[in-house]
């Protein structure tokens, strides 16, 4: 006899198919990593109690590697091979850095593409960097979780355009992490704080964290999370008000231009005053520069306000914004939600409250609200939660549009479009005979080209040859759930569908991915094919489950002849993925895919169906 | 997948007429996310994956077209087989043009003052004119007179494009 499983709501009735799923918040400043355990999301720590790693990545003379704490304390000794704050290069060009001399890195200007960074270790891309971080939080979470995990759930800044995005997604597929999602780091937030107090209505999240600024306005209702307008500035944050603090020093002390270790040292003071002030009426600040030089000077927190007054009202100018996108003045905000460490300032506080007529929340630690809100949304992801009532509902930050004559845009996607979204735009040749076109797409409000964000050139190619204007060439931009920005094309008179070369203005290249990939795992050809056999394997056995937990659950879709079709292509599958010819276990795979294709269409329409017909049986009972 | 055969009304569970009910909109645009949003696929097979992403991109756009009120009659009457025309059919009736010239240096003088609150004050005659316009489309759908809902449509998409050069002002002002 079977014995009844009893199961709390929310939680699985079977403990052992538990996948284990992350949410990691890959900061600026710090980095955190967090699990849903027993329903309850916590932050994981390292052995010695820490929580939260600092996102320093040092390259030492050795050849190893060190993140974290201990490559922090070895900031001020050596700074050029100690990266610190990398994110805010993530997906950047050299001219986006606004200030590099007080930036102790060797920059490698490269002219075009993103920012490259000389170490001894040789020269990082800061995507690269960040996969040293994402790899430290990936192994904490295997030891404290003693297993594989499934996949996991990373933040980004709601207002990361999209080569910020790639960029991120990037790093996370060098440190041999599953991306689950990309997640807008106030909807994790809004996530955690939401579930935490049973909330309803519309919210604010404002967002200051150590290099970015984000506000998002969301509504929330019966679990879905809908945002409504998003707003911020990617490159104003905590570490702004260092460097005016830094300045001021500076100036105050009457120093010349400092060496890199002193610039180093400062700054570091600079952050811990501006944390002691949140607490202090004032700050004595005491250290000797390496040139023997003493600095004794005192920094009231009222001159504080005065100085960082400039950055605080900077953050109000897009919340403005958000709020007019939305539609929403400020007596429908229900409740503002302050995220981000730098938001323990009291001036920002202030302001806040000042702006909103209301104090906002901050009983959450607003170091952690967005890691917990990531390891809630990668729980549900991994399948975890079988009550699955929790929905996000993002938006794409930032208009994505193409560039036409004159260098102006035209715009194809507005910000604020809630994802996924697809535009399809036709166009056509020019010339007899044509048979390429290039497209370049920039992502920004303005109306021209120069002044918005370069995101990629497509180059189109194989288009059927014709006479001019005759070729009728339909491309389709797709922004996924994660925020990003795919493109198809078809001729549409011959069905013919165009290549796309894709050239990313400030991304990497597939070539270059590729080339990282290799590099990370050592150079044996041997390893090489033992790692993309193994890679086949796993998304052979992924589909396996997949497709098995389908027919279990939805099988009566099928007639018997074509359940038995597709249950003889599983067991081929299976028979090839026990062999070691990664080439036919991808075909097997394919073919798979290709004779489930009318299946999952008929779920999909199943399920809808099911969902709008319970709905009207509520209404009968009514 | 017969879901994407669907028209936006159906596949948001609705009838496919000009009176809506917003919150059932609301309502049925929720659940059907529930239902096909990426989110609900992320473990699922590529096939899966990808058909979500196309529903979930439909049921998004549907909403949009159906909770604008111009969208939603646009939408209708393309469904009617009736194209409004908004880019090259830009015949108005005098008393409209006349209607859009004031409008028009309306905006200029509050600019030219930098007066934010005599811009609001637009945006609020604005509105006003396109809610008893909305509500014209109501009768026009009604009585299946295509034509002057065409010309409604035409000049709530003009309204509409103007409250946006409106807000769009009131943004640089206060800046």
């Amino acid at each position: 006899m079977a014995l009844l499983q009893i199961a709390e709501p929310g939680m699985s009735a079977a403990p052992h198919q538990h996948k284990l799923a992350i949410g990691i918040d890959l900061g600026t400043t710090n980095s955190l990593v967090a699990t849903v355990q027993s329903g309850m999301s916590t932050v994981l720590q390292d052995e010695h109690g820490h929580s939260l790693l600092p996102s320093v990545v040092r390259y030492l003379e050795d050849g190893s590697v060190r993140v974290g704490h201990a490559a922090q304390s070895a900031q001020t000794a050596d700074p050029k091979n100690t990266i610190s704050s990398v994110k805010r290069f993530m997906g950047r060009g050299i001219n986006d850095i606004p200030d590099t001399t007080h930036i102790p890195y060797a920059f490698r200007d490269t002219g075009v593409g993103m920012v490259q960074i000389e170490t001894r270790a040789g020269i990082k891309s800061p995507v690269e960097i960040s996969a040293e971080i994402l790899r430290t939080l990936k192994t904490r979470a295997e030891k404290a979780l003693g297993g594989e995990l499934t996949g996991a759930v990373i933040t980004v800044p709601a207002y990361f355009d999209d080569a910020q995005r790639q960029a991120t997604k990037d790093a996370a597929r060098l440190s041999g992490l599953t991306v689950l999602r990309l997640l807008n780091e106030p909807t994790a937030a809004a996530v955690a704080y939401g579930l935490d107090n049973a909330s309803e209505g519309v919210y604010v999240i404002y967002d200051l964290g150590g290099g970015t600024f984000d506000v998002s306005i969301l509504r929330l209702s019966k679990g879905i999370f809908e945002v409504l307008a998003t707003n911020g500035d990617s490159a104003l944050g905590g570490d702004d008000f260092d460097h005016r603090i830094f300045c001021w020093i500076l100036s105050e002390a009457g120093l010349p231009p400092l060496s890199q270790e002193d610039t180093r040292l400062l700054l570091t003071k600079a952050r811990e005053v501006k944390e002691w002030l949140s607490e202090n009426a004032e700050a004595q600040i005491t250290s000797v520069l390496s040139t023997d030089k003493l600095i004794n000077v005192k920094l009231t927190a009222e001159k504080l306000v005065e100085l960082t007054q400039t950055l605080v009202t900077k953050t109000l100018n897009p919340t403005r914004k958000a709020l007019r996108d939305a539609g929403l003045s400020i007596e429908e905000i229900k409740g503002v939600v302050m995220v981000g460490g730098a938001t323990r300032m009291p001036q920002i506080r202030q302001a806040v409250a000042e702006f909103f007529k209301q104090e906002p929340l901050t009983n959450l630690d607003p170091d952690k609200v967005v890691a917990l809100g990531a390891a809630i949304q990668a729980n549900v992801l991994a399948g975890n939660r079988s009550d699955d009532d929790l929905l996000l509902l993002d938006v794409i930050p930032l208009s994505l549009g193409l560039e036409t004559m004159g260098g102006l845009v035209e715009r194809v996607i507005p910000r604020n479009a809630t994802l996924p979204v697809a535009r399809a735009q036709d166009f056509t040749t020019f010339k007899d005979g044509q048979t390429a076109m290039s497209i370049h797409v920039v992502q920004g409000e303005r109306e021209l080209v120069s002044d918005c964000r370069s995101l990629a050139k497509f180059e189109l190619r194989g288009i059927p040859p014709m006479a001019a204007g005759a070729a009728r060439i339909r491309v389709t931009f797709q922004v996924d759930a994660d925020g990003l920005l795919s493109v198809t094309a078809r001729e549409q008179s011959s069905g013919v569908v165009a290549d796309i070369v894709v050239k990313p203005s400030y991304g990497l290249t597939e070539d270059e991915i590729t080339n990282m990939l290799k590099s990370s795992f050592g150079s044996a050809e041997q390893d090489k094919q033992a790692r993309a056999l193994r890679e086949a394997i796993v998304d052979a056995e992924r589909l396996i489950e997949a497709i098995n937990a389908a027919l279990a659950q939805d099988g009566n879709l099928l007639s018997p002849s074509e359940k038995s079709a597709i249950e003889a292509q599983v067991q081929a599958l299976i028979t090839t993925s026990q062999g070691s010819d990664k080439d036919s276990i991808i075909q097997a795979v394919e073919s798979l895919n290709h004779a489930t294709e009318n299946f999952a269409g008929r779920r999909m329409d199943a399920s809808v169906k099911q969902a709008f017909a319970g709905q009207d049986l509520n209404k009968l009972e009514i | 997948m017969e879901l994407l055969q669907r028209n936006y009304f159906e596949l948001l569970g609705l009838p496919t007429q000009f009176e809506i009910d917003l919150t059932l909109l609301d309502q049925h645009y929720r659940k059907l996310q529930s239902e096909v949003h990426p989110d609900r696929f992320v473990t699922a097979s590529a096939n899966e994956r990808m058909q979500s992403m196309q529903v979930a991109t439909q049921a998004n756009e549907a909403y949009q077209a159906l909770k604008n009120t111009t969208a939603r009659a646009r939408y209708l009457l393309e469904l009617n087989g009736i194209e409004t025309l908004e880019e090259s059919n830009t015949a108005m009736p005098a008393d409209f043009l006349m209607l859009q010239m004031e409008w028009r240096e309306a905006i200029d003088d509050a600019n030219g003052a930098k007066n934010v609150s005599a811009l609001d004050a637009l945006l609020l005659e604005i509105k006003q004119m396109a809610k008893s316009l909305s509500q014209n489309l109501s009768g026009q759908f009604a009585e299946k007179a295509y034509v002057e809902a065409s010309e409604s449509v035409r000049k709530l998409s003009f309204i509409d494009k103007i409250s946006a050069d409106i807000n769009r002002a009131i943004e640089q002002l206060e800046n």
